[in-house]
């Protein structure tokens, strides 16, 4: 988990020298804004992970040593099959279509994605299907 | 639940190890799918779907520059026309292709991963580009038809004034639609690699690929929400009486150009960095040896990423409200990680037993078409040659001769990991014939286009004047996109003529990384066994232990306790 933070934190400490330097030249705004946002996607999850990497015992997967019977074992659910996806994409896509067609597609729109998001919960909460 | 990264070491099936899966089946499977392997192809069908639909936009395009007052189609279907072309090409072809088709097969595969790390959200972020994708195009079936601002939808322009109608709508909402699908693929690739690699498959063990779709993602999650964020202002623009785009109302035109790049420089990496991987991994199996400088790739891509956000002022140098140096300085520094990059596909190749199939020669053919198209992109990182060319065919062919090095690469993916994913080769014959046209075809296209260019031909204009020399130069154009398109067929007819036909074998490549260890295609939860990951070239080592990679201060291979052994 080291490299994965080490990797972000870089991130975050090349958006940090770059929105200085932009800030200080530059004549506009918008650029730095987008620059310091960046900045934080780096230092944000980064600090967390590398926090982390120095509490947690070695994964399997950071071991260069590790065999396979090391990662034996439930590593996740994994549902084989689950319609909310696909209802939750149609309820986007009526709740875009409102946008342009008009707000009485936000009906169906949101009562889809509604419908997902109750019905793709309570399957998360039985494992899924597999 | 599943448990499924369990085999004993690498050679003995596990009963439990695997499961059968018992889904639904025919359209309801494809309907409820969680499997990334299901997505992937999925994607795949729909993105060569607007391959095909973005190229006969390209190929009316041409039919109407072969003469230069051409009648095919109006002034206002042309504008329509451009802008659907770039936007299908670029929104719903080339990146969904990328990171929602072949990174959605291959990446967990190589990892030794099951699935995806959020399978749902993986089936939810298809879903959202196809919808997207349907959205976006529906505008020609719109009274005022579909979007005409160009695919940069540049403001004023694309206020509800200059361009009123359903069809800019329809644009802005299909491109919510795929940005958000493009943002939780990200989040997907990411947490799916920092967490669900196989035991030994350290970060410096991935694939080069799995780590340019690790950096890709990356860039997705830092340039994707900017341009939502800048298109739902677009969108209260032009309904809710905003003015942030507008001057009348104390708004900034200009803000729109630096939002849409902010996001759109990346863009041209996250097209580009899978595509690199493709050809990074195609071009190391078929020269039968390792990546040459490792690590300098990854390096190479980190730093390329990391510029990529730093440079999207580049495209604004003729607005005369940006800082020159800052971004001129900041475009040329990428060619020094692209030069790496191309220094270390030559050093794979060099003194390897090259192969020539036709998944090679079509990634050799990216290095050549590629390396045009970087160069060219050398010369509008420089100021003063940028304001003589902007808006010219120069940045058309430049962008062009990039863009068509992806599809070679692309084409170089399909004939690669086809096999993989559909547990049969395609014809070699047509293949090789396929890449001929594709490859010849692209320089027709594209080199005419910078003659033009550097002649003063505007882009984006339906007619231009009586001139002979830009009569046969858009003739050669028109000639060579012509060819591309054949190419298209050939790939077309070589899916129909080898269907099923050619059976591959697990490996037919004899290739290195993880995902030819499995079956082709891969059962569900992709592995029945692992074998041990000892370097980044694990299949490889497991079926030629005699070549495995050494360890650190190992000299004796017989010393070590190889998995094959085990």
């Amino acid at each position: 988990m080291k490299v994965e933070a080490k990797i972000l934190l870089g991130l975050g400490l090349f958006f940090g020298l770059m929105c200085a330097v932009y800030w200080n030249w530059s004549l506009e705004n918008a650029g730095g804004v987008m620059m310091f946002a960046a900045m934080l996607l780096g230092f944000l999850p980064g600090s967390y992970y590398y926090w982390w990497s120095r509490r947690m015992k070695q994964r399997p997967e950071d071991n260069p040593q590790a065999t396979q019977t090391q990662g034996a074992g439930v590593v996740g659910a994994f549902p084989g099959s689950s319609i909310f996806p696909f209802v939750m994409g149609m309820g986007a896509f009526f709740v875009v279509l409102a946008l342009v067609f008009g707000i009485w597609l936000l009906v169906p729109g949101l009562g889809l994605v509604v419908w997902a998001l109750l019905g793709g919960t309570a399957e998360g909460r039985r494992g899924g299907q597999h | 639940m599943t448990d499924v990264l369990d085999p004993p070491v690498h050679v003995e099936p596990h009963d439990g190890g695997h499961e059968e899966h018992h889904g639904p089946t025919g359209i309801l499977n494809w309907l409820t799918t969680t499997d990334h392997k299901v997505i992937g192809l999925s994607y795949t069908v729909t993105a060569v779907i607007m391959l095909v639909i973005g190229g006969l936009f390209a190929e009316i395009i041409r039919g109407q520059l072969a003469t230069p007052n051409g009648t095919l189609v109006s002034l206002a279907q042309y504008n329509e026309l451009f802008t659907m072309h770039g936007s299908v090409m670029i929104y719903l072809f080339a990146g969904p292709f990328a990171f929602g088709a072949l990174a959605n097969i291959i990446v967990p595969i190589q990892i030794g991963a099951p699935d995806m790390a959020f399978p749902r959200l993986n089936a939810l972020s298809y879903w959202l580009y196809l919808t997207g994708a349907i959205t976006m195009l529906s505008g020609f079936f719109t009274a005022g038809g579909a979007a005409n601002f160009g695919w940069v939808g540049y403001a004023p322009l694309s206020n509800s004034l200059n361009t009123p109608g359903a069809g800019a709508d329809l644009w802005i909402g299909g491109l919510l639609l795929t940005g958000f699908s493009a943002i939780f693929t990200g989040v997907n690739l990411v947490a799916t690699i920092f967490y669900l690699r196989a035991p030994g498959m350290t970060m410096f063990r991935m694939p080069i690929f799995t780590w340019n779709m690790l950096v890709t993602a990356i860039l997705i999650l830092l340039a994707f929400p900017v341009l939502t964020a800048g298109l739902i202002m677009l969108y209260a623009d032009r309904h809710f009486g905003t003015h942030i785009y507008s001057v009348a109302g104390g708004g900034v035109p200009v803000l729109w150009q630096h939002i849409f790049w902010f996001w759109g420089h990346p863009e041209v990496y996250i097209l580009a960095l899978p595509f690199f991987g493709m050809v990074t991994e195609i071009i190391a199996v078929f020269s039968r040896k390792p990546v040459f400088g490792y690590k300098g790739m990854i390096f190479a891509t980190l730093t390329i990423a990391a510029l990529s956000l730093g440079v999207w002022a580049h495209h604004m140098f003729t607005t005369g409200v940006v800082l020159l140096p800052f971004f001129s300085i900041m475009s040329l520094l990428i060619a020094v990680p692209t030069g790496i990059k191309m220094f270390n596909w030559i050093g794979t190749m060099w003194r390897g037993q090259i192969w020539f199939s036709t998944a090679m020669l079509m990634a050799i053919g990216f290095l050549f078409t590629f390396l045009i198209g970087g160069l060219t992109g050398i010369y509008l990182a420089s100021p003063p040659l940028d304001f003589f060319t902007h808006d010219t065919y120069f940045v058309v062919a430049h962008f062009h001769s990039v863009v068509m090095a992806l599809v070679l690469a692309g084409m170089a993916g399909l004939y690669y990991w086809g096999p993989k994913i559909t547990g049969y080769l395609l014809n070699e014959k047509i293949g090789k014939a396929q890449f001929w046209f594709l490859f010849i075809g692209s320089q027709v296209f594209t080199i005419p286009l910078y003659i033009l260019g550097l002649q003063g031909m505007p882009r984006r204009m339906a007619v231009y004047p009586h001139d002979p020399q830009w009569k046969m130069l858009n003739d050669l154009s028109t000639l060579g996109a012509v060819l591309i398109g054949l190419s298209t067929v050939l790939f077309v007819v070589n899916v129909v003529v080898s269907w099923k036909k050619y059976p591959a074998g697990d490996n037919p490549w004899d290739a290195h990384t993880l995902e030819w260890f499995t079956t082709s295609p891969p059962p569900h939860h992709n592995f029945y066994r692992l074998p041990q990951i000892r370097s980044e070239r694990p299949t490889w080592d497991h079926n030629h232990p005699e070549h495995r990679a050494l360890h650190h201060g190992e000299h004796e291979p017989a010393h070590e306790n190889a998995g094959a052994k085990q």
